[in-house]
């Protein structure tokens, strides 16, 4: 065998290929290259935007009390309308909006991290290790979440909110740590992996080189999906008075001050409500064109 | 190129073979299937992908038709458009006549009349090729009540037959179960039965063997040649084996990059190959039966969706005249009627009388540019290139001292490893236990290579992951090195990893998809405590043939031989004395596997490395091993040097292994006697008493009473018959018989 | 195997068994039923409301875990203590388990049902328009939060009563009180109450159902033995529905096991808005209520439903799933 000429040949073959594109340049090709994924990403963008810079953009506050006009139609004064309170409702909204992103974000980034780990090293290691992580994993599948939560709410007074963060992701993670359990349980028979222990190479580091990078499309699509998973159960919670607390305000507990005036002032309602559906539905988009991108198998065009 | 009909029936009969069921010798009957200028196309525009470019064959009664080709070059979409199940958004042109009716783009309606019932198809995968929730016997009787208008009863009745047609023991019964309980060889006899189930005029088998061990794909290539005789059907065989065309096809047609570059009676092609690719393909494959050593074709496949504009070969020719990539030659008569070939030069071939390839190139030869590298690239990592204490004879060619006084590095002995056997997922409970190794001794010394075979299911990548786990053994001893692994600390055992270094079977899953080559190449170093591995990465990569420049590319950036390159270059970064390779060149393509084995030795004599190589394919142990274990069932069956093992075995079932290894050679492979082994690898869970091949032993049925009981009721130890060479069979002796 | 059965019997008896406890010992801790009792006019006698608190096993001065072992010890027998009105939690929860379960049911068939047809039919014909609808519709479905689903669904009821000028969909409880009429009046009146709950409820569920099914079906589709199907000449749309549409319900299956525990908070949720009186409604005016008792027991009740839907679904796998059944592990 000649080294040279099938250096050549396959120099030759490997210059059709050359400048091949990193793996993130392709993803992100492929994500902006769908409509879903630009238009998802455009509207969280705007949603971002809205919380973020919005307020700056109003005459009011969301502590500001307009005693002049109690539950008014959306005018050029109160650009949404008001509350009964007097509270003006874009401002209200935005700072509710602004609330529900960061603790969504928050909580989904946080549960997905313990996900992965817990479910990587009870797939690594098996034996007790499995089984004891496995039980805890099982145990919080079958504690209701919500009722937790709900109980615990007093804790969340005032400004506790990082902490409502860390147990709404403590009940985020159990099924993707489920998942990530059995790719790890099957990552661990393959090759490359193998060929890393063969060598050596301790167990954690193994998991943290080989295993996790491995599965990082699934995590960052779940990550995606948990942003509104968190919004909605953050949501639900502030709708019945178990969440963010007063006077704070977040999306849930204005829809829930919304629902009961709804009828006769439907500004009052539909602003927040379409606000949360928009973000969600924005959250949920990215996530679907993001596995779409990561896995060109499971969306169009498969063989 | 121009659909040139050129294999159609009129110039393809072989009088006087007398191999096909055929009627009247003196007036061969019409063609039933007749393909005619297949095109086929996936995606549009600027990235569409040309799978297939004008492939034309016919095919008439009885007759089988080989079609060959590695990978990529379109034989499996031939024949999947054929039967019009691609996916939609292939664009498929051309013509495809079943007994003169046009079928290509026929509706729905008339398309599932003839599948299934005038031709039908045989897949590759059996596993994945049955619906895994249904009885077999219902999906074979499926099938025929969408072409029958019988009852249920009677479709399930005709079912069993078939299933008994095809050899599956205790049909009516089996008939019941699901595919998962059925072994890889026992789903294709499903498959084929299913296939035959309405007497079909043309059955198609695609790779119909590929996922088979040797003695299993010889059962069923039996199966096929019944199902030809019970159907007098035309058979169209798609596989990549040339060996396995050699033995059963009449015709062969080659192809290369979607389109036929050479076709003609197996002789002829195989004989007197008039396409250099063809040929090249020939010198590639490994051969049980010759000692010459398999030559490289150089490169690798054009891909498809970045064809070359003249000869797709080109690139890779080593007769390649410029002309050649001004147009693509065309499928043209050469030398004997019916013999055609795609080549410009291949009159001068002709002329020249003979396959220019079946010689190394001059001046490639590995031992040359080899040595150079070495001289040039080892000293300068510091280290001495090979294991303190041997000296490097020059050229690393000269013959190693005798076998005896060679240090030993890997020594195992006694090796046991059960698993226990866990049935169901709902209520789980233990049934058994399998002896995946039971009772395994041999050992390596240095600089040797000791090969394991077997087919799956002996235990060989067991005894294999068990010595590099390092850890004691259920039973028996490990030795590695001179070190007991039952004694290792973990200090200890991080020092002989750096040792013992293991080499995958599949590169694509052996290399992290994540990182870099230079990571992967980098790893064991960096893990080793080697700082700024930088220069021996570059040395590394330059050792094996690949270029340093790639480094920053990620394994994908590659192809399948230059990934197992990676591989290689990764175990022999610590700079090992002794590497373990598992089935090193099984899942790459026949043209780029010689240049793998090569690099392999070259490699091991330069370096001085001692292998231990896992293999399955007996024509592979032959050109890289010294010595060679036969496994059968978690024992070895028998042990010693290859050209003693490979010349005389004594073992029956090593016998009928070698004989169940077709051979590229139409000739050879016809006048060669088959021993076919009856039946299934039985379950390692409940292996036989007393000697473990005894339930498909040929010899065994030749002997008396006295002498079988012996069988059953002693296990056969490893006896020393020959200076090196061992078998466990009380009547080794006797197995010339056979 | 039959000691694997027992062991994973008992493995489900300890989850419970811990889940239970946890929840009791949280809901001990945090809630304050001691709060019921103040800010009374007239204010009624500390001595009172201690001896009130004590008679329930409320009583926050003893020690946890003393009331703990009360509680327990009453649990282990079957009863689960008093409300803080004094009823039997036992008498309250068993009238109101048949309404959960009543909704629960209608609204899980007709969710999934619905979710895997519509899942499948779009894969079939993937990226056709039935395909486009129903992933636009489900994805805006699964934006909508059931609290804002569930009072969209009353303005639109309300807006629709209004427009026909009749009470055709009613929007509270599970029947009208008092309802005079033989048993076609009775049962249009509960259909009429049904609708909109079980809408709400099963809406969300038919999305996610309907997106698993799509790609479940879709990783089918190109399925080896589709082809063969094909191949043995089966049209395509027998084929689809005889090998994949079968092959692909099994992993629906095993989702089940996962959704069933958003379905029970989906219930809270449709319960305690529509005002059926079920276990979801009270689980909400029990934390309202400082109602430790029934916190406790509506989690042991939740715990055992989840088990159970697991169990459910493992058995479910085995019927649909040979491989299962036969349990050859490779
Ligand atoms: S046409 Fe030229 S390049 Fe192609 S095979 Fe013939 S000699 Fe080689
Ligand atoms: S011992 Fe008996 S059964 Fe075994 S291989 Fe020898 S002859 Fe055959």
């Amino acid at each position: 065998m000649s080294v040279t000429d099938e250096e050549l040949a396959e120099q030759r073959e490997a210059g059709n290929r050359l400048g091949a594109p990193s793996r993130l340049r392709v993803v992100a090709g492929r994500f902006f290259g769908s409509f879903q994924g630009r238009a998802g990403f455009a509207l969280l963008a705007l949603m971002f935007l809205l919380a973020f810079a919005g307020p700056f953009l109003g005459r009011w506050s969301y502590t500001d009390r307009d005693f002049t006009a109690f539950l008014a139609p959306p005018s050029a004064d109160h650009w949404w309308g008001t509350l009964q309170t007097g509270a003006d409702v874009y401002a209200v909204t935005l700072r509710g909006m602004r609330r529900s992103l960061v603790v969504g974000l928050l909580a989904a980034v946080v549960g997905t991290t313990l996900a992965a780990v817990v479910g990587a090293f009870a797939g690594y290691f098996a034996g007790w290790t499995d089984r004891a992580l496995t039980w805890a994993t099982d145990l919080l599948l079958v504690l209701p979440a919500f009722l937790i939560l709900a109980v615990m709410s007093p804790l969340f007074a005032s400004g506790q909110w990082p902490l409502f963060v860390l147990v709404l992701a403590l009940f985020l993670w159990m099924v993707t740590s489920k998942i990530v359990r059995g790719v790890t349980i099957s990552l661990r028979e393959r090759e490359f992996v193998h060929a890393a222990r063969f060598m050596g190479v301790r167990p954690t580091t193994i998991i943290f080189r080989h295993i996790l990078p491995n599965m990082s499309s699934l995590l960052v699509v779940d990550a995606t999906l948990n942003v509104s998973a968190a919004i909605l159960t953050e949501t639900s919670l502030s709708y019945f008075g178990f969440g963010i607390q007063p006077p704070d305000v977040s999306l849930g507990s204005l829809i829930a001050d919304g629902t009961r005036t709804a009828l006769y002032a439907p500004w009052t309602f539909w602003f927040c409500a379409g606000l949360l559906v928009v973000t969600v539905l924005a959250v949920n988009m990215v996530g679907d064109s993001l596995r779409d991108a990561f896995d060109p198998a499971s969306g169009r065009g498969r063989r | 190129m121009k659909g040139y009909g050129g294999l159609r029936a009129e110039s393809a009969g072989r009088p006087g073979t007398g191999r096909a069921a055929r009627d009247d010798p003196a007036e061969p009957p019409g063609p039933v299937l007749e393909v005619t200028d297949l095109h086929v196309t996936f995606g549009a525009g600027a990235g569409a992908v040309r799978a297939v470019r004008g492939v034309s064959y016919a095919v008439r009664p009885g007759e089988v038709l080989g079609v060959v080709g590695e990978s990529g070059s379109g034989k499996s979409v031939t024949s999947l458009a054929v039967m019009g199940l691609l996916p939609p958004h292939a664009r498929v042109t051309g013509s495809v006549r079943l007994h003169g009716r046009e079928i290509l783009g026929a509706d729905e309606k008339t398309l599932s009349a003839v599948r299934g019932g005038t031709i039908s198809m045989v897949f590759q995968d059996p596993l994945s090729a049955l619906t895994p929730v249904y009885r077999v016997g219902d999906q074979i009787a499926e099938a025929v009540r969408i072409h029958r208008r019988v009852s249920r009863r009677d479709a399930a009745r005709r079912a069993v037959e078939l299933l008994d047609l095809v050899g599956i023991p205790d049909a009516a019964r089996r008939a019941r179960a699901f595919p998962h309980e059925f072994s890889g060889g026992m789903r294709q006899r499903v498959m084929i039965a299913m296939a035959i189930a309405n007497d079909p005029d043309v059955l198609l088998c695609d790779e119909p063997t590929t996922a088979l061990d040797v003695t299993v794909q010889a059962q069923v290539l039996e199966v096929l040649r019944r199902a030809r005789r019970e159907t007098g059907a035309a058979i169209v065989l798609i596989t990549h084996d040339l060996g396995v065309v050699a033995g059963f096809a009449d015709r062969v047609m080659v192809m290369y990059a979607g389109r036929p570059v050479e076709a003609g009676t197996v002789d002829d092609v195989y004989l007197r190959p008039r396409m250099p690719y063809t040929a090249g393909l020939l010198a590639a494959v490994p051969r049980l039966d010759a000692a010459e050593r398999p030559v490289p074709i150089e490169g690798a496949p054009p891909s498809p969706a970045a064809l070359p504009p003249g000869c797709p070969f080109e690139p890779r020719c080593p007769l390649a005249v410029p002309a050649c990539s001004a147009a693509e030659p065309a499928l043209e008569p050469v030398g004997s009627p019916g013999h055609l070939a795609a080549c410009i030069r291949a009159e001068e071939i002709e002329a020249a009388g003979g396959a220019p390839l079946a010689v190394r190139p001059p001046g490639a030869l590995p031992a040359e540019t080899g040595a150079e590298v070495a001289a040039g690239v080892l000293p300068a990592s510091g280290v001495p290139p090979v294991a303190a204490g041997v000296p490097e004879e020059p050229g690393g060619r000269a013959a190693p001292p005798p076998r005896r006084d060679r240090e030993v590095v890997l020594a195992v002995d006694g090796l046991v490893r059960h698993y226990p056997l866990t049935k169901g997922t709902l209520l789980r409970r233990r049934i058994g236990t399998v002896q995946a190794v039971d009772g395994v001794s041999f050992d390596v010394r240095e600089r040797e290579t000791l090969a394991l075979v077997g087919e799956s299911g002996c235990g060989k990548t067991t005894t294999l992951m068990e010595i590099l786990r390092l850890a004691r053994p259920q039973r028996g001893t490990v030795t590695v090195l001179g070190r007991d692994t039952a004694a290792l600390g973990a200090r200890d055992r991080m020092a002989i990893r750096r040792d013992l270094q293991v080499v995958f079977q599949d590169p694509m899953a052996s290399l992290d998809p994540r990182m870099t080559v230079y990571d992967i190449v980098a790893e064991p170093l960096r893990t080793h405590g080697v700082r700024r591995p930088g220069p021996r990465v570059r040395e590394l990569l330059r050792l094996v043939g690949l270029e340093p420049g790639h480094a920053a590319r990620h394994p994908q950036d590659f192809s399948g031989g230059q990934r197992q390159r990676v591989g290689i270059a990764r175990a022999l970064a610590l700079e090992p004395r002794l590497v373990v390779l598992d089935e090193p060149v099984s899942a790459l393509d026949v043209s780029i596997r010689a240049g793998v084995l090569d690099l392999l030795a070259d490699l091991k004599a330069r370096l001085g490395l001692s292998y231990l190589f896992v293999a399955h394919d007996l024509a592979v142990v032959r050109h890289l091993a010294d010595r060679v274990a036969v496994m059968y069932l978690g024992v070895i069956a028998e042990i010693g040097r290859v050209e003693r093992v490979y010349a005389a075995p004594l073992h029956p079932y090593t016998r009928a292994l070698l004989s169940a290894v077709p051979v590229p050679d139409p000739g050879a492979e016809r006048s060669r006697r088959h021993i076919l082994l009856e039946g299934d690898l039985p379950s390692p869970a409940d292996p036989p008493s007393g000697c473990r091949f005894r339930t498909r032993c040929p010899l065994f049925r030749m002997l008396n009473g006295a002498e079988q009981a012996r069988c059953v009721g002693e296990r056969p130890p490893l006896r020393m018959l020959d200076d090196d060479h061992a078998a466990s069979c009380h009547f080794a002796e006797r197995s010339g018989a056979i | 195997m039959a000691g694997f059965l027992f062991r994973r019997l008992l493995n489900y008896l300890a989850l419970i068994a811990v889940a239970t406890s946890l929840a009791y010992a949280l809901a001990a801790t945090a809630l304050n039923p001691r709060a019921n009792y103040e800010g009374r006019n007239p204010p009624i006698p500390p001595a009172v409301v201690d001896a009130r608190l004590a008679e329930l096993n409320l009583d926050d001065r003893t020690p946890l875990p003393e009331r703990y072992l009360r509680w327990a010890s009453g649990v282990v027998r079957g009863d689960f203590g008093r409300t803080v009105t004094g009823g039997s939690v036992n008498q309250d929860l068993g009238r109101r388990i048949g309404v959960t379960l009543r909704l629960i049911t209608a609204g899980l068939l007709l969710g999934s049902v619905t979710g895997v047809l519509v899942g499948a039919y779009a894969a079939v014909r993937q990226y056709g328009p039935f395909d486009r609808l129903a992933t636009g519709v489900s994805f805006a479905v699964l934006a909508v939060p059931t609290v804002v689903l569930a009072n969209i669904l009353i303005i639109a009821a309300v807006w629709f009563n209004y427009l026909v000028g009749a009470h055709v969909f009613l929007v509270s409880g599970e029947a009208t009180p008092g309802m005079p009429g033989g048993f076609a009046a009775q049962a249009a009146d509960r259909l009429r109450h049904l609708v909109l709950p079980t809408l709400s409820l099963s809406l969300g569920l038919a999305a996610v159902y309907s997106r698993y099914q799509r790609n479940m079906m879709l990783d089918v589709l190109g399925a080896d033995f589709v082809r063969t199907a094909m191949a043995k000449g089966l049209r395509r749309r027998t084929a689809l529905v005889r090998h994949a549409l079968r092959t692909a319900l099994i992993p629906a299956v095993t989702y089940f096991a996962f959704t069933f525990g958003a379905l029970l908070v989906g219930t809270t949720f449709t319960e305690k808005i529509f005002g059926w009186h079920g276990m979801g409604e009270q689980l909400v005016n029990s934390i309202s209520a400082n109602d430790v008792n029934t916190v406790a027991a509506i989690s042991c009740f939740a715990a055992l439903a989840v088990l159970a839907a697991a169990l459910a679904s493992d058995l479910m796998q085995a019927v649909l799933d040979p491989r299962v059944r036969m349990g050859a592990d490779r």
